[in-house]
């Protein structure tokens, strides 16, 4: 038997370290089973997870949510055989399903293997279509195949993949550069990092059959620094690659020579953007730049250029083998092969899903995720990051299909669907992506840089209780004036979250302006707190927690709170055990 | 060249490996940098004139990639960083309360480093553990499913073992 337990970043912040320094710790010399490791499997509301395998390397049982206690029922598992030990671990047929309900071909391995290990790769038909490519086929050929296939783009873009292998591929030039855009800024999104922390050769392979397809021999990957781990699994998949001649000079003893290097980002959204992400790898500010010329054309250091998302290339050695026309039998008529969404926020099964476009956002919230958690209601799912939109209840049955997510106001983006529920406040979630873009636009174009300022400026106003009549119509002005004005896709695409919430949540911001009061009562400043006189018992114990002294009272008698010294720190009312605080 | 900042002077020796390594390879002054924070922690001001002349560029060129990219740091940080995420997950799972108690505990802001040198607190976009929201992260390590007491009562852990130390 094989004990393997999930070391992706997820599930160490679980706690799977500490698993396996418990499991370490009572294991023997000369134990019959074997100890291994994998990465993210995306199942991260069940993390930490711990697989047993037998010895043909079949999975017999799954086991969730381990903690270092169950360290000696999985080892008396392990040298017994038998599963009674862990029979409460086990995970259940319900959760299993969000699993056997997905479609996974970027994340075919993630999870099932060990990340460090290139035999693993190779025994999951790891580098089989390398070889076809190298041995059997034209750059032609291959670019033809991901025509066939119908690969778009998946940083967000969707931007027909074949179309950009071909423009560099025609491009003159001896000095083209293949580039992976891993710096996979949007906050919820974590589709890339598992990718490539949990199978890193996928990333190689594809990289190499497009800088075949296109005729580049150098490839830079652009990490971002944040995903240690990633790097560090994709620097030891190099060196392995490398040392097993998939890398370096004459790959696979053909004329094909290419290397890989990685390229740390340093913490610039902006750098998501290619033309940036091509001037920070130039070593400079990453500020973007006017197309055309194209990447394509004039890219990293002026030479050809093409750039691809992690996930676009993690399809590419699947379509390959399989054929372009069995990725593009999956699908709508526009949006081909399957997408992975991080689906996040107030879900009840939180995680990695892949599946095939033409399902419906309710197929991914409700029939895989299990729905909103705590008994609430879903008020809206939030898809592209700041660059994308809030999709209210109504329109849960929108296909997932660039097109018809793009006519919802929002876009498919790279992945992030973060899910809110009753108790969110949309205009604070407009303001907190204002927050965000305003701090990272890199201040080039000035309808970004000062538009997006006033933005979060005015955003700020409502939600502290000033806001004015006009305002809304002011947002909408500057959101056009930020979109018309604005190079780059960042500064485009700033405004979609106020747009979105204007459209979808106008009562909202109403309530906020007009009547200064906050809906969902999450903005502190639109809040009255007010003790119930019936329920107070008068035992002080608010007033002795009220930080601004903004309670008064004497003992037995009912307090009273002084609207005009309260913080609205909501620390009465946490303390109050008598439920006599309420908020307005 | 000398900065003429009256600041203290950082051992440039220790940055020479590095400037040997990398000084001619163009495009290389992100690595550059990024390689000096590691080395001194953050990004002296005689650092980065050091750095501008051994590449051949101005100080305002190296001093304009330091401060555009949210990695590197002018000032020097605690033994602790605090990085605690404000990433959309996080933020609807009530990051923002957590954040603000940490700060409201230790007494500085985002930013900013305590008094004794221990912690520094940083608010980050995203830390990419989006389903164990909110998490923040102390030297690496990430601590997840968080509210404003389990948070402080982390760093009160840390807190007692430097004491102890």
């Amino acid at each position: 038997m094989r004990i393997v337990i999930g070391e992706g970043s997820c599930g160490v912040a679980a706690g799977a370290s500490k698993v396996r320094s418990a499991i370490e710790a009572l294991m023997n010399d000369n134990e019959s089973f074997t100890l291994g490791s994998t990465g993210c499997i995306g199942m991260c509301f069940l993390e930490p997870i711990v697989d047993l395998y037998d010895d043909e390397k079949n999975l017999i049982n799954r086991l969730v949510r381990v903690s270092p206690d169950d360290a000696a029922a999985i080892i008396e598992t392990a040298r017994t055989g038998d599963f009674s030990h862990v029979e409460k671990l086990v995970i259940s047929d319900e959760d299993e399903e969000f699993l056997t309900k997905q479609t996974r071909i970027a994340l075919r391995h993630c999870g099932l293997i060990d990340p460090t290990s290139l035999e693993d790769y190779c025994n999951a038909d790891g580098y089989e279509a390398l070889k076809k490519v190298l041995t059997s086929m034209t750059p032609e050929e291959v670019i033809e195949e991901i025509k066939v296939s119908g690969l778009a783009g998946r940083g967000g873009a969707g931007f027909p993949t074949w179309f950009k292998w071909n423009a560099a591929r025609q491009s003159a030039g001896e000095n083209k550069y293949l580039i992976c855009n891993a710096d996979e800024g949007d906050p919820g999104a974590f589709m890339d990092r598992a990718v490539i922390e949990s199978d890193p050769h996928t990333l190689i392979e594809g990289m190499l059959i497009g800088a075949y397809a296109i005729g580049a021999c150098e490839m830079i990957v652009y990490v971002r620094a944040e995903y240690p781990l990633a790097i560090v699994h994709l620097e030891e998949a190099i060196r392995q690659a490398r040392e097993a001649n998939l890398l370096g000079k004459n790959i696979l003893g053909t004329d094909f020579s290419c290397d890989m290097r990685i390229k740390a980002g340093a913490g610039a959204f902006v750098c998501g953007e290619e033309t940036a992400l091509i001037e920070s790898l130039e070593g400079k500010r990453g500020m973007p730049r006017l197309k055309p010329p194209f990447p394509a054309q004039k890219g990293y250091m002026d030479a050809p250029s093409n750039i691809n998302n992690v996930e676009t290339f993690a399809n590419v050695s699947w379509i390959i083998n399989n054929g372009g026309a069995a990725f593009a039998a999956m699908g709508t008529e526009n949006s081909k092969g399957t997408k992975v969404f991080a689906l996040t926020g107030k879900i009840r099964k939180g995680g990695l899903v892949e599946i095939p476009m033409g399902k419906t956002l309710r197929d991914v919230i409700y029939g895989i995720g299990g729905g909103i958690r705590d008994g609430k209601q879903f008020k809206a799912v939030q898809m592209g990051g700041p660059s994308g939109g809030c999709i209210p209840a109504e329109l849960l049955d929108t296909v997932i299909d660039y097109k018809a997510l793009g006519a919802t106001g929002a876009i498919m983006g790279p992945g992030g669907m973060v899910v809110m529920d009753e108790s969110t406040c949309m205009v604070g979630m407009a303001k907190f992506f204002l927050d965000f873009t305003a701090l990272e636009s890199c201040g080039k174009c000035t309808h970004c840089r000062i538009g997006t300022k006033r933005m979060q400026e005015i955003l700020t106003r409502i939600v502290e209780g000033e806001g004015k009549e006009g305002d809304i119509e002011l947002l909408e002005e500057l959101c056009i004036a930020v979109k018309d004005g604005a190079l780059c896709g960042l500064g485009q695409t700033a405004p979609n979250p106020v747009l979105t919430t204007i459209r979808y949540f106008r009562d909202e911001y109403v309530a906020h302006i007009v009547d200064k009061k906050c809906p969902t009562k999450e903005c502190p400043a639109l809040r009255t707190y007010y003790i119930d006189a019936d329920k107070c018992k008068g035992c002080t114990l608010c007033a002795r927690n009220c930080p601004a002294k903004a309670i008064s009272g004497a003992v037995k008698n009912p307090h009273v709170i002084d609207p005009s010294l309260c913080i609205r720190c909501d620390q009465c009312r946490k303390a109050c055990k008598f439920d006599a605080i309420y908020m307005d | 060249m000398c900065c003429q900042c009256n600041g203290p002077q950082s051992d440039l020796s220790l940055l020479e490996n590095v400037l040997t390594e990398y000084a001619n390879v163009p495009g290389s002054l992100i690595a550059i940098l990024q390689k000096a924070q590691d080395i001194y922690g953050y990004l002296p001001k005689d650092v980065m004139y050091h750095i501008a002349q051994r590449i051949g560029t101005s100080p305002a060129e190296v001093v304009g990639v330091a401060t555009f990219y949210s990695q590197f740091r002018l000032t020097p940080i605690g033994k602790y960083l605090i990085m605690a995420c404000q990433g959309t997950a996080c933020h609807v799972n009530g990051s923002k309360r957590v954040g603000e108690a940490v700060a409201k505990y230790l007494e500085i802001e985002n930013g900013e480093t305590t008094a004794d040198g221990l912690f520094t607190l940083e608010n980050v976009a995203c830390l990419g553990c989006c389903s164990l929201a909110p998490v923040i992260m102390i030297n690496g390590e990430a601590y997840g499913n968080l509210t404003p007491e389990s948070a402080i009562a982390i760093i009160k852990d840390i807190q007692a073992k430097e004491a102890q130390a």
